[in-house]
């Protein structure tokens, strides 16, 4: 009976592993890299509890409830903006009928390319006293000065609630509308039926169905507002994140910062709060079967329609055209003094900066994104969770998170070798490139994570299963036959994780190496210095890439258009 | 190729004389942290086919996960020529057990060619070797004329077939499919069975399929075993899990009918409402104890002269049959497979006899099963 075995070919090899250890590499892999991803985090926590209280009296006694209360009162501002505008339109493009409709639904996505400070920037050049629009007045009325007139204070709060509102209701805009897409066509039908007219099935069925959808959209808008530094700083309003940045650089207290960024967190666990809570219940509330199936439209016409257009025309116009329009007049005029070769430089650095940085976001997501996959289980979804936290937590704050823990371990090698070696290792990891990369990919791993995973849940398990019954083991199996199936996917998150980091600022400001500038950075320290006209072609270039993921945004806008429309022929 | 026969004693004989290929011992697995396999055994012979028949949910893919190294076991073992593959806490990786899966939804790479989906399990052969592989395996299927094709080129039925081949191609110890039938229609899933079927006797293959279908079961398995809530409940050849069925839940899942109550008597038979049933063998029953008859739709004989009346509440065309849903004056429902001739209408009245020569006799009570 032996002797038969032993004849056979078929003798499986005896290699064996150990089931928890051919599973834990990955799972392992996927925890550590959670880990470091949660470690800013931590580091503030720690940092700001262990360190001299003083400080932090100080703050409370001096500068925290004016930071807070700006603060409160920008975010209040923008949530109230956003929703209005965002809601609105969303709800104009999807159920009404007017000149222009389709347009429209992809027009106003466009201020999503244009950063916060950019538009800033913008405005400030158009509006403020020497600008074409005080000129324009002034030369009509024959005012002479500043004191024949008045004229709203362009770098004030109010100003900051405008401008952030005009580039960030593309949240509320993009989900609002998917969730009105997504309502059953049946539920609206019979609310008309019952007697209900277009407005009331709007507030009364419409709104309150799509509503976890828009909480989701305005909480990642204030989460922007949260993370902005270029804006707030420019228009001298002082709120967490400006003041953490003054306290941290103006009056030198790393740890007064912390104390700051802790007390952000707050509020970021407040967001995260919202929108996970929300986003469950969208889950229930957008159960629809016939997403594809046309809305019943309501045909707009005479100043209805002229209304509707208006309503959809001003956001794309004043959130979009305008400030291009003011860029490309200043990049054209100052082109001399802003195309010089330090601007190719920065632009190198901002390219291949957020480039390796969305490559490395790429990676990592794929390790964790297939790790899950392999290995169901509470620990692995723990993993991803706090692996994707990055996007919530500020820019400034990550900065601190990351500074405190590179510069103790800096510190330490410097030490150790000073005292065993003799010799000085200097900065290994803060103020290094390093430093900025780890920045980008914990801010912006959910944004990959998120893509790869939707990619990779779109491959059947048992695909898995053959590839591995056919002798790959899982690596192989993932490189050979999940990656060519989801490379749109991971071009996608390469994308978008690459434009996010060209755009970001606070992060990069407060963790790059001495001298070392890019687009963002560049065009931050021209405006600082008033300096908007050289400011405009990198502001402009950033505005460019930005593009890029809103093209392919309202390409996927249209496609699904394409889907109802056919879907309809088919069913006529 | 020998015509298949679902019951065929020499055979089952001469194969149990044969070394087992895999043996599940005892195992048992958690699905969703519920347990979902209890303490599960079996044994499959070099070259024999058996299915694992359950409705969803029974456990059976879990059981063909946890063979193929896809699943850990918490109890138990699973042994692939008598090497163990599958411990508590010890497991061969599924690559490295040298089985072949074929799946509901064939699973093939969509990005690459019929030729090069057969080809991926041959990585370890020569170009040559595996050209040559490839071409017999594509031979073999009828698939010669569509190597270079996408799988969303073919039709559903090559499909199965590319699936059936890249799993066959690197010659695995055991081949495991999950449903594989299912996505077929109706028509192309009997055709397929009984190809598929006959392709792996002749290739001596051995394989083990789980299904939730007993056609598909019946067409392909030697032995089927049946599974519910995590347990193989009768573990034996399509006509015996049909004639003689050792629990009600197997009566009631394999083919139709309806069980009738009834009291024994003097051991052999049972006194029913619809008359004295005989049985053909000693019943284990006191006299008088409430027991239930299982009666086929073929034990249901139409019969002019019948004593049975009754009245046709439903009824379904099959073409050469009609099987009618009748109850008596009593309110008993019966199951009846009739002749097409025999065509009565909603209400009609019929009159029937009932042919049993095998009693299938369980406890009143074991409905609860």
């Amino acid at each position: 009976m032996i002797a038969t075995k032993t004849d056979l070919p078929n003798a499986i090899p005896s290699r064996r592993v150990e089931w928890s250890v051919w599973t834990s590499g990955w799972t392992l892999g996927s925890v550590l890299l959670a880990l470091l991803a949660l470690m800013p985090v931590a580091a503030v926590l720690f940092f700001a509890l262990d360190s001299s209280g003083d400080i932090w009296t100080h703050l409370v006694e001096t500068v925290l409830f004016g930071y807070l209360s700006n603060t409160l009162l920008l975010m209040l501002g923008v949530g109230f903006s956003v929703l209005l505008t965002g809601v609105s339109t969303a709800w104009l493009v999807t159920m009404c009928r007017f000149p222009g409709r389709r347009m429209f639904e992809w027009l106003l996505l466009l201020p999503l390319a244009i950063p916060a400070y950019v538009i800033a920037y913008a405005y400030t050049d158009f509006l403020e006293y020497a600008g074409p629009v005080q000129g324009a007045l002034r030369m009509v009325f024959g005012w002479q000065s500043a004191q024949d007139y008045y004229f709203p204070e362009i770098r004030s709060l109010e100003g900051a609630i405008i401008f952030m509102g005009l580039v960030l209701y593309p949240y509320v805009y993009l989900l609002a509308r998917a969730a009105f897409l997504e309502q059953s066509v049946n539920v609206l039908e019979v609310s008309r039926v019952l007697g209900r007219g277009p407005w009331r099935t709007f507030i009364s069925v419409s709104l309150p169905a799509a509503r976890p959808a828009i909480v989701v959209g305005v909480s990642l808008a204030l989460m922007e507002t949260l993370n902005d530094y270029g804006t707030v700083d420019f228009f001298a309003v002082y709120t967490m994140t400006a003041g953490l940045v003054d306290v941290w650089l103006g009056m030198g207290s790393l740890a007064g910062g912390a104390q700051i960024a802790t007390t952000m967190l707050i509020f970021v666990i407040v967001l995260i709060s919202l929108e996970r809570m929300s986003r469950r219940h969208q889950k229930v509330f957008q159960q629809s079967s016939s997403r594809f199936r046309q809305l019943p439209t309501y045909p707009l016409k005479g100043y209805r329609a002229g209304f509707a257009m208006s309503v959809c025309g001003l956001p794309v116009l004043a959130g979009f055209v305008i400030p291009v329009l003011v860029l490309s007049r200043l990049a054209f005029v100052y082109f001399d003094e802003s195309w010089t070769p330090a601007f190719k430089t920065y632009a190198l650095n901002s390219l291949m900066l957020s480039f390796v940085a969305a490559l490395f976001a790429l990676t990592v997501a794929l390790f964790i994104a297939y790790s899950r996959r392999l290995h169901e289980g509470r620990l692995l979804a723990l993993a991803t969770r706090v692996a994707s936290l990055g996007y919530a937590v500020p820019g400034a704050v990550l900065a601190v998170g990351i500074l405190v823990p590179f510069a103790a371990f800096d510190n330490a090698v410097d030490a150790f070798l000073r005292e065993t070696v003799g010799i000085s290792s200097g900065l290994l990891l803060s103020g290094t490139i390093f430093a900025v990369l780890f920045a980008y990919v914990v801010r912006f791993l959910a944004v990959a994570l998120g893509q790869v995973e939707s990619s990779l849940e779109k491959i059947s398990p048992s695909l898995d299963m053959a590839a591995r019954t056919l002798g790959y083991r899982a690596g192989p199996t993932l490189v050979r036959y999940h990656l060519p199936l989801i490379k749109g996917g991971m071009l996608t998150a390469v994308m978008i994780v690459f434009v996010d980091c060209m755009k970001e600022l606070p992060a990069t400001l407060l963790l790059r190496p001495f001298n070392f500038e890019t687009l963002a950075t560049h065009v931050y320290q021209f405006a600082s210095d008033e300096m908007l006209g050289e400011a405009a072609l990198g502001s402009l270039t950033i505005v460019a890439v930005g593009l890029l993921p809103v093209l392919l945004l309202s390409r996927m806008i249209s496609s699904s258009r394409e889907n109802i429309a056919s879907s309809q022929r088919r069913n006529s | 190729m020998k015509p298949y026969s679902p019951n065929s004693p020499r055979q089952s004989l001469l194969r149990s004389e044969v070394e087992p290929l895999l043996e599940v011992r005892g195992i048992s697995c958690n699905y969703d942290l519920e347990r979902a396999v209890f303490d599960l055994s079996l044994t499959v012979h070099r070259g024999e086919q058996v299915c694992l028949l359950g409705p969803s949910g029974c456990g059976k893919t879990t059981v063909l996960r946890a063979i193929a190294g896809f699943h850990p076991i918490l109890t138990g073992s699973i042994l692939i020529n008598d090497q163990q593959v599958s411990a508590v806490n010890n497991m061969v990786p599924p690559e490295a057990r040298r089985v072949g899966m074929v799946f509901q939804d064939h699973a093939l790479f969509p990005h690459l060619t019929v030729r090069e989906n057969i080809a991926a399990g041959l990585a370890q052969l020569s170009a040559g070797l595996r050209g040559e592989s490839v071409g017999e395996m594509l031979e073999r299927m009828g698939l010669s004329h569509h190597a270079d094709r996408y799988p969303h080129e073919l039709s559903g039925g090559q499909q199965q077939r590319v699936a059936l081949a890249r799993a066959l191609a690197p010659k695995p110890l055991l081949l495991l499919m999950d449903e594989p039938f299912s996505s077929l229609d109706q028509e192309l899933r009997e055709h397929m069975g009984q190809e598929v079927s006959d392709m792996l006797k002749e290739s001596g293959t051995t394989c083990v399929m789980v299904t939730h279908d007993q056609n598909d079961a019946f067409a392909l398995g030697d032995k089927v075993g049946v599974m519910s809530e995590g347990a193989i409940v009768q573990w034996d050849t399509p006509y015996n899990l049909y004639h003689q069925p050792q629990t009600h839940f197997v009566a009631d899942f394999i083919g139709n009918g309806v069980f009738i109550n009834g009291q024994c008597e003097d051991k052999k038979q049972v006194n029913t409402s619809l008359g004295m049933l005989q049985s053909d063998i000693a019943l284990d029953w006191s006299n008088d104890a409430d027991i239930e008859v299982l009666l086929r739709p073929d034990d249901v004989v139409y019969d002019p002269d019948g004593s049975i009346i009754a009245k046709v509440t439903r009824r379904a065309f099959k073409g050469a049959q009609i099987m009618y849903t009748l109850r008596t004056l009593d309110g008993v429902k019966l199951l009846a497979l009739f002749p097409s001739h025999a065509n009565f209408g909603i209400g009609d009245e019929v009159r029937v006899r009932l042919d049993v020569d095998h009693l299938v006799v369980f406890e009143q009570n074991s409905t609860v099963d």
